[in-house]
Order: structure tokens, then sequence, then C-alpha cells
């Protein structure tokens, strides 16, 4: 048979020498191999402890974005809804009523929007397709969960803290992916 | 008589047409298809005296007549210009008509809001096609963009002025339609405005119309403002015994699952509302705005939409929903369902029916 490397070697079927017999050499060998291992960098991290840094284009767990003042971005035009490939985001949209500006940026506004991260591919369609700047991947991981209903984020769960009232977990939240997208436009 | 009948041969984009006399060049060119058609925002075949305000329908008239063979010195709105024998018109092979087109978009756009993410009418709008084929990406305006006091016409009909370019076509309706108009246009040149005088609500049976003559988001439907965009509901055609004179009762109803979001005119390719039996298939407000309900209906199939439209994402392909197959298979029994939708999500819960509501919904109504 015509080997596919210069690497090919037959396998040694002969009997064992009485110094192999022994196996107390391979032994030492096999151990000074892994002793040997204490003393070379580590390649495994302490997680979560520890993280590494994310690449530019990483796309994890997605938000929905806030104004300065803390007001909801989303306007619920549905056009994340029509880009999504998977179909998991689904919305209904409500106008907003005489004393609720504070709340939401225009007239319009998310009344209630889910994302079912069951059918998400994370592609970032959704970020693409935003023209309001409401929605982005952020640079975090979907938590696992033993129940299938846990997957089904609503507003509530994808809306990032209020700028005003929390400036530091909105900015934690935020990410350095809007700022990036931001730059690039 | 036989003088009187002659037809008159025109050359399109090279292609020659045979058409009455007393046409105009748009409609000779609508008898060629939609490619050779050019783009019109304030003419309407069905209104009277419509036409010649926007002049996105420029054309070339390369050679007057048969007789004058002289080409017109200017661009000509097509929508205003009758047929001559022998005439030599150029649309889209003409780069005249091309750049002027763009410039008139350009025009059209330096007042009108970028608010297509809240607008109702995105994915149908005609400004928003019309821009997509000839706009600019940018804009190069500086100026602050006009807006208008929010003025309230009445519990149907929801006017936004900013979005408005002045086409007329609305007050036509009202004049031709209607007994009595309660609206028009007051102002002149920049500050010109669609308004009712005197905030009058405008409840004429037929004022509906309106909403689907108006080729932007100006006139909306304030029974379906912000329910849904239009390329999530399905539209299917539908009729029903209308006691109304003059309505037609044949419409197209935007459904979601079973329930009515919208009823609608039926529209002909070119936006405009179908014709039968050589009469605009206008409809009433009553089966406009009230008549919400699928029991209310004779569906007919499904309404053909343009392969071009945002509308075909719905993926509505088929009018039944297939047959559950699953509990006859299984003796009656139901399948074991690991997650069911609606007992965790709050989108499309059964309980709520928006459609129901004969105004926006706001954010007490999605309380069960």
């Amino acid at each position: 048979m015509q080997s596919l490397t210069n690497r090919f070697q037959p396998v040694d079927r002969s009997p064992m020498t009485i110094w192999e017999k022994m196996y107390i050499p391979a032994i030492a060998k096999g151990m000074g191999i892994t002793f040997s291992h204490i003393f070379k960098k580590n390649p495994t991290i302490q997680f979560p402890e520890k993280t590494r840094p994310f690449s530019p284009v990483f796309r994890g767990l997605h938000i929905l974005n806030r104004d300065e003042e803390g007001r909801e971005n989303c306007t619920a035009c549905g056009l994340c809804a029509v880009a999504c490939p998977a179909e998991a985001i689904t919305m209904e949209a409500a106008e907003r009523l005489p004393g609720e500006e504070h709340l939401y940026r225009e007239e319009k506004y998310a009344a209630k929007y889910e994302i079912n991260m069951l059918r998400c591919i994370f592609c970032g369609f959704c970020e693409d397709a935003c023209p309001k700047d409401a929605i982005y991947l952020s640079e975090s991981f979907m938590p696992s969960d033993y129940l299938r209903s846990q997957f089904i984020y609503k507003k509530e769960d994808l809306l990032i803290p209020d700028p005003k009232e929390d400036p530091e977990a909105y900015k934690k939240a935020l990410g350095n992916r809007a700022s990036q997208k931001k730059q690039k436009d | 008589m036989a003088e009187e009948n002659k037809k008159i041969k025109l050359t399109i984009d090279n292609i020659t047409v045979e058409v009455e006399p007393g046409t105009t060049i748009v409609e000779a060119a609508r008898l060629l298809g939609s490619e050779f058609a050019p783009p019109t925002m304030c003419f309407y075949s069905k209104l009277e005296g419509s036409g010649g305000k926007c002049r996105t329908c420029l054309v070339e008239v390369a050679a007057g007549s048969a007789a004058d063979p002289r080409p017109m010195p200017k661009l000509v709105a097509s929508c205003r210009t009758q047929v001559m024998e022998g005439m030599v018109v150029k649309n889209i092979t003409s780069e005249r008509v091309l750049d002027a087109r763009n410039g008139v978009v350009e025009f059209l756009l330096i007042n009108h809001p970028l608010d297509c993410p809240i607008c109702d009418q995105a994915g149908e709008c005609y400004l928003q096609d019309l821009s997509y084929d000839h706009g600019e990406v940018g804009t190069r305006t500086e100026f602050v963009r006009r807006t208008f006091k929010r003025e309230d016409i009445g519990p149907l009909i929801q006017l936004h002025m900013t979005r408005c370019i002045l086409c007329y076509r609305c007050v036509m309706v009202a004049d031709q339609l209607t007994d009595k108009r309660v609206h028009g246009i007051v102002d002149r040149g920049d500050k010109a405005a669609i308004s009712t005088y005197i905030s009058k609500a405008i409840d004429n049976d037929f004022s509906g119309n309106m909403i689907d003559v108006c080729p932007v988001g100006a006139l909306t439907d304030k029974t379906f403002r912000f329910k849904n965009r239009v390329w999530f509901t399905k539209p299917v055609d539908a009729h029903r015994d209308c006691e109304t004179p003059g309505c037609c009762g044949k419409a197209t109803l935007w459904l979601r699952g079973e329930e009515v979001f919208r009823v609608t005119s039926r529209k002909d390719p070119w936006g405009e509302v179908q014709s039968f039996d050589g009469k605009p298939g206008w409809i009433c407000n009553t089966c406009r705005f009230d008549k919400k309900k699928s029991s209310d209906w004779v569906v007919e199939g499904l309404t053909q939409i343009s392969r071009h439209s945002v509308i075909g994402a719905n993926k509505y392909k088929v009018l039944d929903v297939p047959k559950e197959t699953i509990r006859e298979v299984m003796d009656g029994r139901d399948p074991k369902l690991l997650m069911d939708i609606h007992a965790v999500s709050d989108v499309n819960n059964p309980a709520i029916d928006l459609s129901k509501l004969n105004r926006p919904a706001h954010s007490g109504d999605f309380e069960k």
C-alpha cells in the first residue's frame, strides 16, 4: 500500500527483552515527562476568575441599548426580526403616552421584545440591521441552564442598566463593541 | 368617425406602442410594463386633475411628432403631456432623465424626516422605493427640516405633516369622492400644509381612501398604528356585501393568524386602487375601520406581492395552515411538548387581541 507520508513505520511485534520486561525504566521515563510539565508554562487559565481577551469580532449575548439620558433606543421597527435568519426575535410595539418621554426616545417603542436564545445563532445580523443603535451583541457568553424556558430572553433581561442611575454598570454592559462599531461607521 | 378612432403610434425607450389619442405618456408607458413606466408620486389615474406636481415622472421627448420631429427643449412631465403621432420618448435610456430624477428625489427628501423605523408606511412606501432606486446615500442639505405642530384630524386617520410631499392626492379624494371637503392645503411654499379647517374631524364615509392614495406615511390608519409592520402580516384578498353606496366591498385584509389587523383597498401594480368593471374600487370607512373580524369577510386568496417587495419577507406562500397530524397518528393523544412557547413568551399573547383595539396600543394594554 502506498503511504501518504514518509512518517510511516511498521509496528514492532518482536518479543520483549528482559530490560523491557522490568517496566521500571519505562515508568521512570513516563514520570519524567509528567514532572517536567510542572516547570513549563500553563496553557490553561482559571476561568471565571481570569478571562481571556475577546476578539474584536466576538459576538455574545444581546443587549438593548439606552441613550445618554437612559431612554430606550429601540422603536420596534422590526428590521432585526426580518433580518434574523433563525427567526428568533419577536416584538410588539406600542405608542408612547404623554408622561413616558423619559422612558422611550421616540413616539413608538417596543412594549414587548423577546429573543429566543434556543433559536439564535449569534450571527449579528440584527446588530447590522438596527437603524437606531439599539441592539448589540455583547462580549459575554450566554449562560447555560437546565430549563428551556430560561432561554426566552425578555426585554427586561436584555436592557442594559440606566446610565444615569448606574453609569459603571452601564459602561460594563455596553462593552467595547458599541464604540467600535460607531468608529467604523 | 374613422378619423377619431385612429390610434396613435409612438416609441418609448425604442419600443413602439399604439394608444388612443389623448392618452398621456405615462399611461402609454404603463401599457408596456413596470420597467418602462416612469415613477409617479402625485399622478393618480383614478383622480381627475392629479399629476404635474412632483416631477418624478420627467421624460425626454427626442422627437415631438411625425409632423414636427424637433425634440422638446426641456424634460417634460409625462403625466401631463399627451402623446402625438410619431413621438419618440426616452425614459430610462436617457442620461438626462435619470440625472433629473435623482435631483427630484433629493428635493423631495430635503424636508422628509428619516423616521422610517417608526413610520407605518415603511415597506409599502413609494418614496422609500423611489429613493432606493434614484436617491443618494447621504444628504447635502444643512438646514433644519421643517416641522409642524401635531394636529389631530380625527380618531381614524393619523396625519404626520412632516412626512407630506404635497402631492394633493388626498385633497382630490376629498373633493371627488366625498360630498363636502373638510380639508385642504393651507399656507404657501415651504409652509404649505394639509389641514382640516379648525381641526374638524373627517367623518365622511369615504375619507379612509386618503390613506390609500397617500404615497408616503403622511396619512396612516390610526386603528392599525404601530400594531405591526406590514411585512409581518399576511395580505389576502377578501370581499363582503357592503350596503354603502359607492363601496365596492372588495378589499385586501392584512392578517396575522386569524386576526385582521388592517383593511385596505386592493392595489394595482402602479400602487393605485384596482378597477372593478371600469370603476375604481374605493372602499368605505365601515369596511376599512369597523370590520376587523375574519368572519366579516369572504377570503378569496392570497394577494399577489411583487417579489421585489419586502412584504414577501413574511414567507406566507399558502393560504391554508398545514393540518396537524400528530394527534391522529398518536390515537388522539396530544404530543408532549418540551416547552409551550405561550407559557413563557409575552409576545403574541392569545389572551390579548391587539387588532380589536381601535387605537394604537399603549403600555397598559399588555396586562392580561
